[in-house]
């Protein structure tokens, strides 16, 4: 068995940037597990530039910031260890990890689990039809496309209309392939309207709205696929896009208590889940965020990090903060008052294009907040609100309800 | 140029038998000729064993408790279940002892417990035992509300379905079986001494004996023998497989009460810690018609739902299809023509899997009283193979170490695991073949984390491009 002060579990941006501040505040001896044979995350593969604006303040393409990452961890004195996968638990901060030599278990003080999440694949969305080849999630494309130079197909559909499905019209055009149509069951896309607009104008990309993919067809190939308005879009490859699910098993093995409404680990605003020792950061915690805001949550976990190593103590009487529905979820979804949280937000989801909403922070009969937001609400994207009222809870009151208002 | 039938035997290469289909039957048949001093050929139409219906069950090692009594069905499963109990461990084939309980649901199934019990000892099985609602929920306590009695099934287990028919074909392969991927009958010629077979694309060759082992086809085959004694009609059931994180909702499989027309929907953990939701019973005109449905998968969550409700809040990591060969008669189809030198195995409908060692025996014993003569081996003659165990009740590579790093995470295959999976024999030459030997891809994120990588590793191996092995070229 092989010991360490913290272990962290993924060596993606949020993982890496633990890392390096938890090394800067002066613990001796933190390990990354990586289960790749590189660190870096989801980044490496991204071909595109759109990575490091908020935590590096530089803006580069996926692969050099993850480099960048990689570089500064080692440059801090982590240890990373790639081509290691953490199984299972051997202990309350205890893990079994597996490497070319086999099982083995390593001991820590304190574990972070930042193991990232993933796009749901055709079958998680139960789509019909035949086992058939060109269908793909935008992960799996881009490292085709980006590390193996592979083109998937002539003509595609995207599934989905979220930042990420106009991210794979660019993988898809890079490698020579049209995009018939992207489809999304909401009203209307999910980007920021200039990414959208340069989509439009630049590749021709109809986006249809209203409507989902009913069945893909074709014996050994994709030939066509319906949507569940009845229309039919010939073509060869199908790009399942977004719909992330946090990547928790793990954290489930583990017993960790769950967020039911995103199926991450619950956290607090110190990344603390209900088990002592045990932290959660990164995508994991808020299926998905932008790389620098996983990076940054990364960081901000680092304080109390080393607070837990020097004192041990673990809060375990949270209040709970719950979003009503038309919110799907908030991050972190519990509070222990007195902790600050990463970027002094709170981030949240919706299910439905809103307008002109205000939203209302209360606990019991007090509001602890209430503010407008500025533009629409847009689901698959995030929207965050101010911290500043966290202060301000009564520590033994009611759980805080956050709910939208006319 | 030959100018006459005789000498044109001499363009054709001649094997004492030659076995149609290499399914889970064909490939056991061809195994259990491999220990004789017999030349053999294995013949499919598909680029890989296993390719047909045998890729798509719901991998139970049947019991035959509910089979009829008397029936050929009953007496193979009974024996192939003994047979495939002892062959499966020595090769490396996990089987993982969970048994059953088949679940009563309103007041008339439970009262037809007592027949079923009945009727297992009828078909030679003794064990099973009639259980009250509070014990039922005590063995699982996760089954939805509303059972109201149960049988226990202990032997009742679970396989890898998949391993069967490649360990098979791995032996009969080691044991001098010649493997013919991609070749499909299209003729049949019976002459004095041999029968000359007809393949696409354009090819021959001349045997002896032939087997029908064309499961889906078997009643195609008979047809170029001019033979019409019962027509398959497949039967599709659809199958749902939820992620390893459900495994802990069941500790055994959950029978539904079966009716004449199937063996119902049941829940089954799998060999590889997945749970199975399946399979539907829908009878269909196309033998291709392999693609799940609309209605096919509601239908299934609707029944899981019912049965296991918290399994509807788990993912989902694979859907699939698979036809069963059925036919006008219910039991299995079993002729032979010592006229024509030919066995048919027909009509294996929903117990190929269990039954296919037995099923083997019974081709050899009818190949023999058709004529053929067949010495074993001498047993220092034999060679044994193995397969990989991708069981997780036992030790898999990556826990071993020695293979590699792993690049399929979630379902933990190593590197040498998928390098190994095409190059040995039979070798996969798809990534459903790959799939199929090593679990790589067939985890929850379907390839989001490794199917480029995976595809890397197997195109370094032969000269097909990436391209190729992902079916987009
Ligand atoms: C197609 C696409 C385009 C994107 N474009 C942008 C963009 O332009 N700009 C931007 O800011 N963001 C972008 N993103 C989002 C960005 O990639 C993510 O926000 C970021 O990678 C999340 O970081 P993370 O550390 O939480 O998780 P990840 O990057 O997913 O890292 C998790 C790591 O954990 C490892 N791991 C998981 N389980 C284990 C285990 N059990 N043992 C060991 N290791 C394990 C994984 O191998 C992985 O390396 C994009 C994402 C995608 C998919
Ligand atoms: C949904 C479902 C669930 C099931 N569950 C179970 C279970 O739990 N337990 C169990 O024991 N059994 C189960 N079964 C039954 C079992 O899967 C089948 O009985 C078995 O796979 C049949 O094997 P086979 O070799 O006869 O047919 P196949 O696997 O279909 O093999 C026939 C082969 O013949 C080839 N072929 C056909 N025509 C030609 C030609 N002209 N020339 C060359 N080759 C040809 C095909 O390509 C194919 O590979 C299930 C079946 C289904 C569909």
């Amino acid at each position: 068995m092989t010991t360490a002060d913290v272990v962290i579990v993924g060596g993606g941006p949020a993982g890496l940037s633990a890392a390096i501040a938890i090394r800067r505040l002066g613990v001796a001896d933190v390990v990354v597990l990586e289960r790749e044979r590189e660190a870096g995350g989801v980044p490496r593969h991204t071909g595109h530039v759109g990575y490091g604006m908020r935590d590096l303040h530089r803006l580069m393409t996926g692969p050099r910031y993850a480099q960048a990452l990689r570089t500064q961890a080692e440059r801090a004195g982590a240890r990373i260890a790639t081509s290691t996968t953490a199984t299972d638990w051997a202990g309350p901060t205890q893990l079994q990890i597996a490497t070319a030599q086999g099982i083995s278990t390593i001991a820590a003080r304190a574990i972070v689990l930042a193991t990232g999440v993933r796009e749901r694949p055709r079958a998680a969305r139960l789509v019909p039809g035949d086992r058939v080849a060109g269908v793909f999630t935008t992960g799996a494309l881009q490292q085709l496309t980006h590390q193996y130079h592979q083109t998937p197909g002539k003509v595609a559909v995207i599934v989905g209309a979220e930042h990420v499905s106009f991210s794979a019209v660019l993988t898809l055009r890079h490698a020579g392939c049209r995009v018939a149509a992207m489809v999304t069951p909401l009203p209307r896309h999910q980007t920021y309207s200039p990414i959208r607009l340069a989509t439009a104008t630049r590749y021709r990309v109809p986006v249809v709205t209203g409507a989902d993919i009913a069945e893909i067809h074709g014996r050994s190939r994709v030939e066509a696929v319906t949507l569940t308005d009845g229309t039919r879009i010939e073509c060869d490859t199908v790009v399942f896009t977004g719909d992330w699910i946090p990547d928790h098993e793990l954290a489930r093995r583990g017993a960790i208590v769950i967020d039911h409404n995103h199926r991450g680990p619950v956290v607090d605003g110190a990344s603390r889940t209900d088990r002592a020792g045990v932290f959660a950061v990164g995508n994991l915690v808020h299926p998905a965020e932008t790389a620098d805001v996983c990076a940054i949550g990364g960081r901000h976990a680092a304080t109390s990090v080393r607070q837990f190593l020097s004192d041990g103590s673990w809060p375990t009487t949270p209040l709970r903060v719950i979003p009503e529905a038309p919110i799907l979820w908030i991050s972190p979804a519990i509070l222990h008052p007195g902790t600050a949280l990463a970027r002094d937000r709170f981030v949240l989801r919706v299910s439905e294009f809103l307008h002109s909403r205000t939203i209302a922070v209360t606990q019991g009969e007090h509001v602890l907040w209430h503010g407008n937001v500025v533009g629409a609400l847009v689901p698959n994207r995030s929207i965050s609100i101010a911290a500043d009222w966290v202060d301000t809870v009564d520590p033994a009151g009611a759980d805080i309800v956050v709910r939208l208002n006319d | 140029m030959a100018d006459d039938g005789d000498s044109a035997a001499d363009v054709y290469d001649v094997y004492d038998a030659a076995v149609i289909g290499a399914g889970v039957v064909g490939t056991a048949v061809a195994r259990l000729l491999s220990h004789h001093r017999l030349s053999v050929a294995l013949i499919d139409a598909e680029a890989d064993v296993g390719a047909g219906t045998s890729k798509a069950n719901t991998a139970i090692l049947h019991t035959g408790f509910d089979a009829t009594p008397g029936s050929l069905e009953s007496r193979l499963v009974a024996r192939g279940y003994e047979l495939l109990s002892a062959y499966g461990p020595s090769v490396g084939i996990a089987i993982e002892h969970t048994g059953a309980v088949l679940v009563a649901w309103d007041d008339e199934q439970a009262m037809s417990l007592p027949k079923l019990a009945a009727r297992a000892a009828a078909n030679g099985y003794g064990s099973t035992e009639i259980i009250d609602a509070a014990t039922v929920y005590h063995l699982e306590p996760h089954l939805g509300p509303g059972a109201t009695a149960g049988m226990v099934v202990p032997d009742e287990h679970i396989i890898d379905p998949w391993a069967a028919p490649l360990a098979y074909a791995r032996e009969a392969i080691a044991n001098g079986v010649t493997w013919l991927p991609n070749h499909r009958v299209t003729k049949l010629e019976v002459a004095a001494d041999t029968t000359l077979l007809t393949t696409s694309p354009g090819e021959g060759l001349r045997a002896r004996f032939i087997v029908n082992a064309a499961g889906l086809y078997s009643d195609a085959i008979n047809e170029l023998f001019g033979l019409d004694s019962f027509t398959v009609r497949p039967r599709r059931g659809e199958l749902i497989v939820f992620d390893k994180l459900a495994r802990p909702l069941l500790n055994r499989t959950i029978l539904p009460v079966p009716t004449a027309h199937t063996k119902g929907v049941l829940v089954a953990p799998t060999v590889f810690g997945n749970i199975m939701l399946g399979p539907t019973a829908e009878d269909i005109d196309d033998k291709t018609a392999t693609g799940s449905t609309r209605h096919g998968l509601d239908d299934l969550l609707a029944k899981g739902r019912r049965i296991v409700p918290a399994l509807l809040t788990e993912e989902v990591t694979a859907v699939y299809a698979g036809l069963r060969a059925a036919t006008q008669h219910s039991d299995y189809q079993i002729e032979h023509h010592r006229d024509l030198r030919y066995v048919c195995l027909g009509g294996i409908r929903s117990t190929g899997l269990t039954a296919s060692m037995a099923l083997a025996e019974e081709a050899l014993a009818r190949l023999v009283e058709c004529g053929l003569e067949a010495d074993s081996k001498d047993a220092d003659q034999l060679r044994s193979i193995r397969v990989t165990n991708l069981g997780e009740a036992f030790e898999r590579p990556y826990q071993m170490g020695g293979s590699g790093p792993i690049v399929c995470h979630c379902e933990r295959v190593t590197h040498d695991e998928i390098h190994d999976a095409c190059t040995n024999l039979p070798p996969a030459t798809t990534l459903d073949g790959v799939r199929r030997r090593t679990r790589a891809l067939a985890g929850r994120c379907q390839g989001f984390y490794c199917s480029a990588e995976v595809c890397a590793i197997a195109a370094a191996v032969g000269d097909r491009t990436m391209a190729e092995w992902l079916g987009v070229s």
